[in-house]
């Protein structure tokens, strides 16, 4: 895309100082006013009246909001799908988040399945570096599952800074895991302190919609949403909130596209589930009836997994929750194809590439809708908008908050500053936007990243390639002081008994009978349990009736 | 239906019975009436009936009469290992009228890979020839391929099953995966079927056993500890959006903790037709005794989905049975001998599961619900008899009192006090799970078709007098709404012209990585990807280069008034 058409080296902006005047500093605890000065891309003082070197770019901020820069958790630039490449590469892409007021994006990193994880975080790592105007992270994908994986998401854990990885349950045959193997890999993400991220749709049900769908003679846009109803998405979000709740493992939900996904989420939460819900620019800001849209190119332009939902109430429904905090997070999901790219489904709905626009306006929608409307105060924006992911993916306080010591990623944030979103002005290099002819109000005025004016007046500087990878440890306290304390608790104990010497009825050893559950199970369990041997008494103890350990229950 | 020659058992004597006095007591409403039975079947209703000389009176004295129990979930004589379960046909069938229970349904349980018209032939032969009441029976799919769906067909039409049950535990076994039960939901629907579903992951249940055998954990309790509540409530979910999906009537067996109850009466209060079932022992007992020492006692409760630990389920069960949450009661009756449950006394996965609770779900339902003040007695009748007769189909022949039904009929003392023990049961077990609970509320009198089983406490009853009740199709009680909703779901393209702007060039497979060599699951087939998957069977009849149908067959969708009726709010 155009971000490798010979971008000329722009000059770095001289001043690595940089003194924000009068600002009222919007954290996501407290806004209070006063001065923020930075040095080399790092926030040195904060306070009135500082005393700083001479000769500082100053920006007068005259009152108006100052807040951390926003984190994206979600994009998927330059993703590769079946020899196509998504419109927007690392360098369009982290330029539109800029534009938008956010500073950081986390990548997914998506390896063929079979293919090695680490090759494949290598390769992102390459395209990222050259490319990235912006600070920027990445989560692994988990799309195949053998003994091999594991050590290499120890490998990217222990060596390389990862500590989120995403698993399907959806798109069968290629990307889908079984319930068991994601018992197998959340398993394996708790022991090792990250997050399990999981796209929540039901894939074998999708796979029979789609065929049902498609003898019906509905090949269009339509049928994409046709055949992923929201309850779908829901069934999965309940499973995997299952799971991870046998496991104890943080689980996080990426593209929270629906009511009902985002009120299993909810619920789950209340019974004590450590779960999050990253609801995305386009759910928040759009809806399903346009796949009924009689121009074929916009309605596959909203073609994504899990759909837009049909219901127009759905937005506000997800904006209400993100405000009362059993939504936390937002992303973009950012991953745009040319018409010319979606077309080669024009024939078929389940070939179209899928993905949606929304790193650019991800901060603006949300003020506009969240902020605008009192639903959230702006204290709450910047948590949803950027604190909550540092913390949730260990990047807090040096993304995610202005303090001493933070990283220098800025917004200048005017309220009252409106614009019509359209594809004729935005900063992506695709044809149609979703949020097209949108009014939002609420906007970055001046955007700095790293310490440096990336936006001001309206223009944009980015530099190419200039953009760190952040690496991000394990063991978030945000989210594993719980279940470290839970996996304190659920210790099981056997009940010391008396060996049972009485009658045992002759079992006759059909292997038909015998391969039953029970003996799937003893595969692995078999070996150590000796039947003849009484076992130790000292090993077990009675789990109180009642107080089982099933902690997650708080109720 | 008693096509197989069923010996003709002499008849006991008196055909005629008058019920003088009692007070009639429908799912609907309650009054004084008498009632007089000939040859089986109610012939009158109501006050000074003329009837014959010389006819059998049974004063009631103003005692409730009801239609007697459907307990619609037994497991009489089932085969497990070589072995079967100690209660067969004329055993239970005894226990249950003795508990005023005068008809049951049974599962037929074919091995898988075996033919379920076989496994039907089988259990109707046993049925026919011990069974002491009227029954009926479910078939349980056990595995899923053209030729059982062909049986599954030829069940409906012509054998009188319309209640097909699916597993979706017991992994490598009878478990399902979710495109076979979208597949089975979907032929049931179209055929008028009840898809029953065994609810709970068995794929998460056999990682947690595999767990706690590791960590030296083998006795009973070890069996709860592996499937906590949230494995079944998880299956409850998923089973109801699959039916959802298939808009097929979904029937969730034995309901055992609070949380599938709940997933299941917020599915009926958005719309779904579902059917909760709780059993005798999770409106009974619990899941403490698991850790109970004696280790014959814990494994006595070994059940699946198990008892909850948690001692207040119970109530919060029949508190939503009463307020209509869970629609129908039955035992899952299915009875081991302390011997028979050993086989897993070194480890709890082979212990054989099933608990008593036929002979005791009337009065234990009495108990629990009536005497609370939860339900009235025509709730009682309501989830004890009349719905779980609805759903089969066999409503008003049986569930309701009332011209021209069978005299099946239970006159009840709402003031009798019993306490349950296997020292008196009927049952051949040892243990009862009720063991020590002193119930309010008992039959005085059974009548089964047309004649007196049980009478102050003692029991007449004939080996193989019941017969087979065959149940049709498409139940009203069901298949009104689903249908309904069949003519709303039809979904239509949206007519636009071609697309004709420029395509990209593309690789169909995924990145021309030639990934999956390196992957582990056989049944994966690497090649293939999710579009491929969605073509595969849609493909041939669209061919690509051909212009998509037709305008005038396609009309737009209205966004927003989509076809997903389930929706109903």
């Amino acid at each position: 895309m155009s971000g490798y058409q010979g971008k000329k080296n722009i000059p770095r902006i001289t001043s690595d100082r940089l003194l924000v005047k009068g600002a009222k500093i919007v954290n996501d605890d407290q806004s209070f006013l006063a001065d923020i000065y930075m040095e080399d891309g790092v926030i040195k003082q904060i306070g009135d009246n500082l005393i700083v070197p001479g000769g500082v770019k100053i920006i007068e901020a005259h009152g108006r909001m100052v807040m951390p820069g926003g984190i994206d958790v979600h994009t998927r630039f330059q993703m590769p799908d079946r020899g196509m490449v998504s419109a927007d590469d690392f360098y369009q892409g982290t330029k539109a988040a800029l534009a938008g007021g956010t500073t950081m994006i986390i990548d997914h990193v998506v390896p063929e399945p079979g293919v090695s994880l680490v090759a494949a975080f290598k390769q992102w790592r390459e395209w990222a570096d050259s490319k990235s105007c912006c600070d920027y992270s990445l989560h692994v994908d988990i799309t195949s599952w053998n003994t091999g994986t594991q050590e290499e998401m120890e490998t990217l854990v222990k060596d390389h800074g990862v500590n989120s990885f995403l698993v399907y349950l959806a798109y069968k045959d290629v990307f889908q895991l079984s319930d068991s193997q994601i018992y197998e890999v959340l398993s394996v993400i708790r022991d090792l302190g990250a997050i399990a991220q999981v796209h929540a749709e039901n894939g074998d049900i999708i796979a029979e919609e789609q065929r049902r769908i498609l003898e019906l003679g509905i090949t269009g846009p339509e049928g994409h949403v046709l055949s992923r109803p929201e309850e779908v998405e829901a069934e999965a979000v309940n499973r995997a909130v299952t799971i991870a709740n046998q496991t104890n493992c943080p689980l996080y939900i990426t593209k929270v596209m629906s009511k009902s996904a985002a009120d299993v989420i909810a619920l789950a939460k209340k019974k004590g589930a450590v779960v999050y819900g990253e609801p995305i620019s386009a759910s928040l800001g759009t809806d399903g009836t346009h796949y009924w849209s009689k121009n074929w190119a916009k309605a596959a332009s909203y073609v994504t997994s899990p759909p837009l939902s049909p219901d127009p109430t759905t937005p506000d429904y997800l904006n209400s929750l993100l405000s009362c905090g059993d939504l936390q997070v937002t992303g973009s999901a950012h991953c745009t194809f040319q018409t010319s790219q979606r077309a080669i489904g024009k024939d078929d709905f389940t070939l179209i590439p899928e993905g949606t626009n929304g790193t650019e306006e991800r901060m603006s929608l949300i003020w506009d809708k969240c902020v605008v409307t009192g639903k959230m105060d702006e204290n709450q924006f910047v948590a949803v908008t950027s604190t909550n992911a540092a913390k949730i993916f260990n990047v807090f306080p040096r993304k995610g908050r202005i303090a001493v010591g933070s990283d220098a990623d800025l917004v200048l944030w005017d309220p009252d500053m409106t614009k019509i979103i359209s594809a004729k002005t935005h900063n992506l290099a695709v044809e149609y936007n979703i949020f097209e002819g949108i009014e939002v109000r609420g906007g970055p005025v001046v955007v700095i990243s790293q310490g440096k004016i990336v936006l001001e007046e309206g223009s944009l500087h980015p530099t190419e390639g200039c953009g760190r990878y952040i690496s991000r440890k394990p063991f978030s306290d945000h989210v594993y002081k719980r279940i470290k304390a839970r996996s304190r608790l659920t210790e099981l104990r056997g009940v010391p008994r008396g060996h049972y010497d009485g009658p045992v009825c002759e079992v006759t050893v059909t292997p038909k009978m015998m391969s039953t559950v029970s003996s799937s199970s003893f595969s692995l369990s078999g070996a150590q349990t000796d039947d003849n041997i009484p076992r130790r008494n000292t090993q077990r103890i009675v789990a109180p009736p009642g107080g089982k350990a099933n902690i997650t229950n708080l109720g | 239906m008693s096509y197989q020659g069923k010996k003709n058992i002499p008849k006991i004597t008196s055909e005629r019975l008058l019920v003088k006095g009692g007070r009639i007591v429908n799912d609907d409403q309650s009054f004084h009436a008498d009632i007089y039975m000939e040859d089986g079947i109610i012939k009158q209703i109501g006050d000074n009936l003329i009837v014959p000389g010389g006819v059998k009176t049974v004063e009631a004295n103003g005692k409730m009469v009801i239609p007697g129990g459907i307990d619609i979930h037994t497991h009489f004589q089932m085969p497990y290992r070589g072995t079967t379960t100690v209660d067969d046909f004329a055993q239970g069938s005894k226990a249950a009228l003795a508990g005023g229970t005068t008809m049951i349904v049974d599962h037929v349980i074919p091995d898988p890979g075996c033919s379920l018209m076989e496994a039907y032939d089988q259990w109707r032969q046993r049925g026919d020839e011990k069974s002491c009441c009227d029954y009926s029976l479910h078939v349980d799919i056990t595995h899923w391929n053209d030729s059982v769906k062909q049986e599954v067909e030829s069940l409906i039409k012509e054998k009188g099953v319309n209640s097909f049950q699916v597993y979706m535990a017991y992994k490598d076994y009878y478990q399902m995966s979710n495109s076979e039960l979208y597949d089975i939901f979907s032929f049931l629907a179209e055929r008028g079927g009840i898809a029953e579903v065994h609810a709970e992951n068995g794929e998460i249940i056999a990682e947690e056993q595999a767990r706690m055998l590791q960590m030296g954990i083998t006795g009973p309790e070890g069996h709860v500890l592996s499937r906590p509540e949230e494995l079944e409530a998880e299956a409850v979910f998923r089973a109801i959006t699959i039916a959802s999906q298939t808009n097929c009537p979904l029937y969730v067996t034995r309901v055992m903790s609070k949380s599938a109850a709940d997933i299941i009466s917020q599915a009926r209060k958005r719309g779904n037709v579902v059917f909760g079932e709780p059993i005798t022992a999770s409106l009974g007992t619990d899941g403490t005794h698991y850790w109970s020492k004696n280790w014959a006692k814990a494994a006595s409760f070994v059940t699946s989905p198990p008892l909850s630990p948690d001692p207040t389920t119970p109530d919060y069960l029949n508190t939503m049975l009463s307020s209509g949450d869970l629609s129908v009661t039955g035992s899952a009756h299915c009875t081991f001998s302390v011997a028979q449950k050993a086989i897993g006394k070194d480890d709890f996965t082979q212990i054989p599961e099933g608990v008593n609770g036929v002979e005791e779900r009337m009065s234990l339902i009495w108990d629990k619900a009536v005497t609370t003040g939860k339900m009235d007695e025509n709730m009682f009748v309501a989830v004890t008899s009349t719905n779980a007769a609805k759903i089969l189909n066999l409503y008003p022949r049986k569930g309701r009192i009332a011209v021209g039904s069978d005299a099946d009929l239970v006159i009840w003392d709402t003031d009798s006090i019993r306490t349950i023990t296997a020292k008196t049961h009927n049952s051949a077990a040892e243990y009862n799970i009720f063991e020590g609970m002193e119930l309010r509320g008992a039959p005085q009198a059974v009548i089964c078709q047309g004649k007196i089983v049980v009478e102050d406490g003692t029991l007449h009853v004939v080996s193989g007098v019941g017969r087979f009740i065959p149940c049709s199709a498409f139940p009203d009680f069901a298949y009104k709404r689903i249908k309904a909703r069949k003519q709303l779901a039809v979904l239509r393209a949206v007519p636009r012209g071609m697309y004709d702007g420029p395509v990209s060039e593309f690789s169909m497979s995924r990145g021309g990585t030639p990934s999956a060599s390196a992957r582990t699951s056989p049944t994966k087939q690497p090649s293939r990807n999710l579009h491929h998957s969605g073509f595969s069977l849609a493909g041939p009849t669209i061919p690509d280069d051909i212009p998509i149908r037709p305008a005038g067959r396609r009309i737009v969708v209205p966004p927003g008034g989509r076809s997903n009726i389930t929706s109903l709010s």
